[in-house]
């Protein structure tokens, strides 16, 4: 019982079933550790013990009566991007910090209603705008591995807290890479899946043509039985994909003989040193040994990923984030002097430095008379970007590279210059330009740091990347380390 | 591309943010710092480029009927504003 937190969801799940535990007895357990730990690595903006403790009550009484499904009684949180009910929703922002949400997003809605037990809500970049979560209003997130280091971001609570085993799992959004770098900086697996597969109903926007939910756990098999349930279609998301989703667990063992994985030319070449490669050379060999076959691909406009972002991502979270006025909720400013006082002191008191630098980024580029030189060129050489890809997948069944150029850095060490910080991202902007589904799972360390690796697939083909994951996941162990602190 | 503080202080009056001269100062190097990077895409021939508006090809926005389908809850969500008064948000005086 004691070891309760070292186990992977579908390990719970089987153990819940088979009344080896309760859900109130695993709920209580990792609550116990949340206190114990959260102080010291700052994963959780809010504990939600209560409603814990109520759904592993519900959970077991339905588990009793042999109505449970995959996931009734399963303990996880829930990034503070997602509306929950009830329950303070920041957005890691001071804009946010008094935010009730009035209703539940429909990731929370699905999850619940699969019967996911709470535990609170996750800490992270200021409105998801940041890799190393220091732009966090409530303060930065420590990395498990090493507390000196960043965990990632934006989804660095979600991160530090799956890493730290004081949650099973997490839910994480994904901008330009946010669950995958903070994935591969703390060892674990996080997806994101194909822009649409996820409803973003009730997930605070940033850059709406980009953002996407998803998970971050222990292995592909938890992250196959999470994504089930979460992906789907919603009508409360205009650009959710009415399409069937498949049984993502039931292709999780076929062989990889004859898989084609196209390597990332670029990623290679791009800002990676030999060091940061050999973990992922290393795994790449053996996924030849499972059958696969290497065939290198270039995909010539990728470069651009980073400068194309900074132009799309931006421009839609200044008209996203208009919405914030002071007035209907949110922070609002002490005694305005008038309508355009209280607009724009809520507002620049509110939102924290780089929000404000992204806001101011992209009012620029969508303002009159830059709107061609800027927004509209992106926007084309995002297709050259996206063109690339699909010619790739001509060629190939998935693309691999690494996570990240290097694993976590220093707090502190990157934040005084925004560009060396977006620079982060510049291996998983490529996959949220083109709305592929793309994930990041452990393939080693460096100076005794993990190191993720890059799985990027076709539109829709969720199925075959967690299938190509777990089948490394059997051959490797590197997903089942846990930082010595917390095992 | 440079910006100077007076560009930065017009951008902030568009955004809607208040700034103190600290800021504007510092804003001014980073977001000249960001336009030289975003620079890059000058290089590109994209004068037979389609723009993309969609990351999935051939999605079209979803129509739906034009049916009530939302509930009133008004007093709910105004318990996340500052000031209300009989079931209005309250600002300063537009009107004099």
């Amino acid at each position: 019982m004691s070891e309760l937190h070292t186990y992977t969801l579908t390990q719970l799940a089987a153990g819940l079933r088979a009344k080896k535990f309760s859900s109130v007895e695993l709920t209580k357990h990792f609550l116990t550790r949340v206190e114990k730990f959260n102080g010291e690595i700052n994963a959780y903006i809010t504990i939600t013990a209560d409603v814990a403790l109520k759904q592993a009550a519900a959970a077991d009484a339905q588990l009793a009566s042999g109505k449970g499904g995959a996931l009734t009684g399963l303990p996880l949180a829930h990034k503070d991007i997602f509306c929950t009910d009830g329950v303070l929703t920041t957005c890691g922002s001071k804009m946010l910090s008094n935010f009730v949400a009035p209703y539940d997003a429909t990731v929370v809605t699905r999850l619940k209603e699969a019967g996911i037990v709470m535990l609170g809500k996750t800490n992270m970049d200021e409105f998801a705008m940041g890799s190393s979560n220091e732009t966090s209003y409530f303060g930065a997130v420590k990395n498990p591995w090493n507390l000196n280091k960043v965990p990632g971001g934006s989804s660095g609570g979600s991160a530090a807290a799956v890493a730290a085993r004081i949650a099973p799992a997490a839910t994480g959004t994904d901008t330009g890479g946010s669950i995958r770098q903070p994935a591969a900086l703390t060892s674990l697996t996080g997806i994101k899946p194909t822009y649409g597969r996820v409803s973003r109903y009730g997930m605070i926007a940033f850059a709406s043509s980009l953002d996407q939910g998803g998970v971050m756990c222990l292995s592909a098999e938890d992250a196959a039985l999470l994504l089930q349930s979460m992906s789907g279609f919603d009508e409360k998301d205009s650009t959710c994909i009415d399409a069937p989703v498949p049984d993502y667990s039931a292709t999780l063992n076929q062989p990889l003989k004859g898989l084609k994985i196209g390597l990332l030319k670029e990623f290679f070449e791009q800002g990676l040193s030999p060091e940061n490669a050999k973990p992922v050379r290393d795994a790449l060999a053996v996924y030849e040994k499972l059958g696969a076959q290497l065939i290198e691909v270039s995909l010539p406009n990728l470069p651009l990923s980073v400068p194309t972002y900074y132009v799309v991502a931006p421009a839609e979270c200044s008209s996203n984030l208009s919405r914030f006025d002071g007035v209907r909720f949110g922070y609002r400013c002490d005694s305005p002097r008038d309508l355009m006082d209280l607009y724009k002191r809520s507002r620049g008191e509110g939102f924290g430095s780089e929000v404000k630098r992204r806001i101011m980024t992209g009012t620029y580029v969508l303002s009159a008379g830059y709107y061609d030189a800027y927004y509209l060129r992106a926007q084309k050489i995002r297709r050259l970007i996206t063109d690339d890809f699909a010619n790739a997948f001509k060629q190939v069944d998935v693309l691999m590279g690494p996570t990240s150029p290097t694993p976590a850095f220093d707090i502190g060490a990157k934040v005084d210059d925004p560009v060396t910080m977006y620079l982060n991202d510049i291996y998983t902007i490529g996959a949220n330009l083109a709305g592929l589904p793309a994930m990041s799972i452990p393939c080693g360390f460096l100076d005794e740091l993990p190191v993720g690796l890059q799985i990027i697939g076709a539109h829709f083909s969720e199925a075959k990347l967690l299938n190509v994951a777990h089948m490394y996941q059997q051959a490797t162990e590197w997903h089942k380390r846990i930082p010595q602190r917390y095992a | 591309m440079s910006l100077s503080r007076n560009d930065v202080e017009n951008i902030a009056h568009l955004a809607r943010l208040s700034m103190t001269e600290a800021e504007a100062t510092e804003y001014a190097t980073s977001l000249s710092k960001i336009f030289g990077l975003v620079a890059q895409l000058n290089a590109v021939d994209v004068s037979k480029v389609e723009p993309m508006a969609h990351p999935l090809a051939g999605q079209v926005q979803r129509l739906r009927e034009d049916i009530v389908t939302a509930t009133d809850e008004r007093e709910k969500y105004q318990q996340n504003a500052v000031k209300i008064e009989a079931g209005l948000y309250l600002v300063p005086k537009v009107i004099e």
